[in-house]
């Protein structure tokens, strides 16, 4: 098994009384794609959402437990900031601000104090290279980039998480909204970048979770209910809600 | 009897083109009826002269500059408050008693008579804080005037902004200052634009609030001391005191016009930039 990087212990969450999260226990490893699937309400995005701390912005929550990153608590770590720029996120709809593709990606990087133009005009190139996006937008890095597809919206959205150098990069159903060919690329980035990274990726298509993921977990009700590498999960499920989900019974 | 649906939708669209023409027609007669009068009386002398004998005589150089004076130095004070206000109110309080009871503040503000606004700022400015009728009593008052609508308008604008976008930026690594800046306003100029823009015309077209307080000299205003007066002011002035007719339409085809440039200009501006942006 690979390095831990991430140490989620004992993490409950309710939204006005109402258990999002009911005592998690899980680590996420380096080098590594982690599936999180599980039908609507299990609880998949709120965890996500814990990891990098954007559930600051959610209100009325009471979160209780643990996050260790490195070792590092991220939970109560006095800088939301700093959590946010190791962990990035992509989410469900591919939402690029309202600028043009360069700016995109040099959104962040400015916010992260780097000032020289050659530099920020390499990490953009880098990143949409990393992405697979590079040949299709280097001709229009200048116009906006809400004129994109849906695709390559997403895929710039990745690049932008990818040009911050994070370490763990959180993707909330990222090909939700996707056509087939689409996902497909993007799902040709992710196998690439596990290399250098730790990903984890929600999704509730089980048929994507199976191709790409290395482990998957699976979650119902706010709880997870069986975690384990994705060829073991998908052909000899232990729990009965999990054999019940992966055919498709419920979901 | 019923009428045949496809009738009486043929009905309705003539009863609301016709609502919408009288609109127009309205409005083209009266530009149309400014231009008419006011025309003949453009000239660069009309311009660029101060007036003679009243403003019998002369131009209307010291009003065009009193005008714009106004109107910059006041909404250079009222946007960063108005707009700094909305950010307040949206970002960084929850919905609760405060922002109601500032809420209801900013509404009823809203509906008081400028000509309550010009007795606050001379008793308040002008005799109190003894600016006397000054430039500054003016532009102070007519910040306090313009105020509610920058408010509103900006604080729509700011809601409308998709919960979503903020996330993203954050998610990027931003604080909550630099959302609000990098993201936030930029996307939400537009509406701001069309308050600033309402308060520009508000300003522009105000004149019971300034007689008491900006005054209404025919000097030129060279400080925040002097009085001065505005164009519609000066038209005022020319058509009530029976002055001179002629000359008041001459500065009412002015002022008209200079609003629509302003305006043409500054939504031209916008698009611009939209452009850039989105």
């Amino acid at each position: 098994m690979e390095r831990e990087k991430i140490r989620v212990q004992g993490l409950k969450v309710e939204a006005q009384g109402r258990p999002v999260l009911k005592g998690i226990d899980i680590s996420f490893f380096e080098n590594r794609i982690t599936g999180v699937m599980g039908p609507c309400g299990s609880g998949k995005t709120t965890l996500i959402y814990a990891i990098n701390r954007m559930i600051d912005f959610e209100e009325g929550l009471r979160v209780e437990g643990h996050i260790f990153l490195d070792g590092e608590e991220i939970l109560t770590h006095p800088n939301p900031v700093e959590v946010r720029r190791k962990v990035g996120t992509v989410f469900a709809l591919p939402i690029p601000l309202p600028r043009s593709v360069h700016e995109n990606i040099a959104y962040g990087l400015r916010l992260k104090g780097i000032k020289d133009r050659q530099r920020i005009d390499y990490l953009v190139e880098d990143s949409l290279k990393k992405a697979f996006l590079w040949d299709e937008v280097k001709d229009r890095l200048h116009s906006s980039a809400t004129k994109l597809s849906g695709g390559q919206q997403q895929r710039l959205c990745l690049a932008r998480t990818l040009a911050l150098q994070p370490e763990v990069i959180l993707l909330d159903e990222p090909t939700s909204g996707l056509d087939p060919i689409s996902t497909g690329k993007i799902e040709e980035a992710l196998k690439e970048l596990k290399k250098r990274y730790t990903i984890v990726f929600v999704s509730n298509n089980t048929k994507q979770v199976a191709r790409l993921c290395d482990l998957t977990a699976f979650f119902y009700m706010g709880e997870l209910v069986e975690y384990a590498p994705t060829d073991r999960i998908f052909t000899n499920p232990k729990e009965r809600t999990t054999e019940d989900y992966i055919r498709g019974k419920f979901g | 009897m019923r009428l045949d649906p496809r009738t009486t939708d043929r009905l309705f669209s003539i009863f609301f083109r016709v609502h919408a023409l009288i609109v127009v027609c309205v409005l083209l007669a009266i530009l149309f009826l400014i231009a008419i009068k006011g025309l003949p009386q453009l000239s660069p002398a009309f311009l660029l002269q101060s007036p003679k004998d009243m403003g019998r005589e002369g131009g209307i150089f010291p009003f065009i500059v009193g005008t714009f004076l106004l109107v910059f130095l006041s909404l250079l004070l009222a946007i960063p408050l108005g707009v700094g206000t909305a950010v307040f109110l949206t970002e960084y309080r929850r919905e609760g008693r405060l922002t109601a009871f500032i809420r209801f503040g900013v509404e009823s503000l809203a509906g008081i008579p400028s000509i309550l606004y010009g007795l606050f700022g001379f008793i308040f400015f002008v005799i109190r804080l003894k600016m006397g009728l000054s430039l500054m009593a003016g532009v102070l008052t007519i910040m306090i005037m313009v105020l509610p609508t920058i408010i509103r308008t900006s604080e729509e604008a700011i809601k409308a902004v998709p919960r979503q976008l903020r996330l993203v930026s954050h998610s990027l690594g931003a604080t909550k200052w630099e959302t609000i800046v990098g993201v936030v306003l930029p996307k939400a100029s537009p509406g701001i634009l069309t308050g600033i823009m309402l308060s520009v015309g508000r300003a522009v077209g105000e004149t019971a609030a300034l007689i008491f307080t900006m005054g209404c000299s025919l000097r030129l205003p060279t400080s925040l001391a002097d009085s001065g007066r505005t164009l519609a002011v000066h038209f005022y002035i020319l058509a009530r005191e029976g002055i001179s007719m002629e000359k008041a339409y001459g500065t009412a085809f002015v002022l008209v016009f200079a609003i629509l440039l302003v305006n043409l200009l500054a939504y031209y501006l916008m698009h611009k930039a939209m452009e850039r942006l989105s």
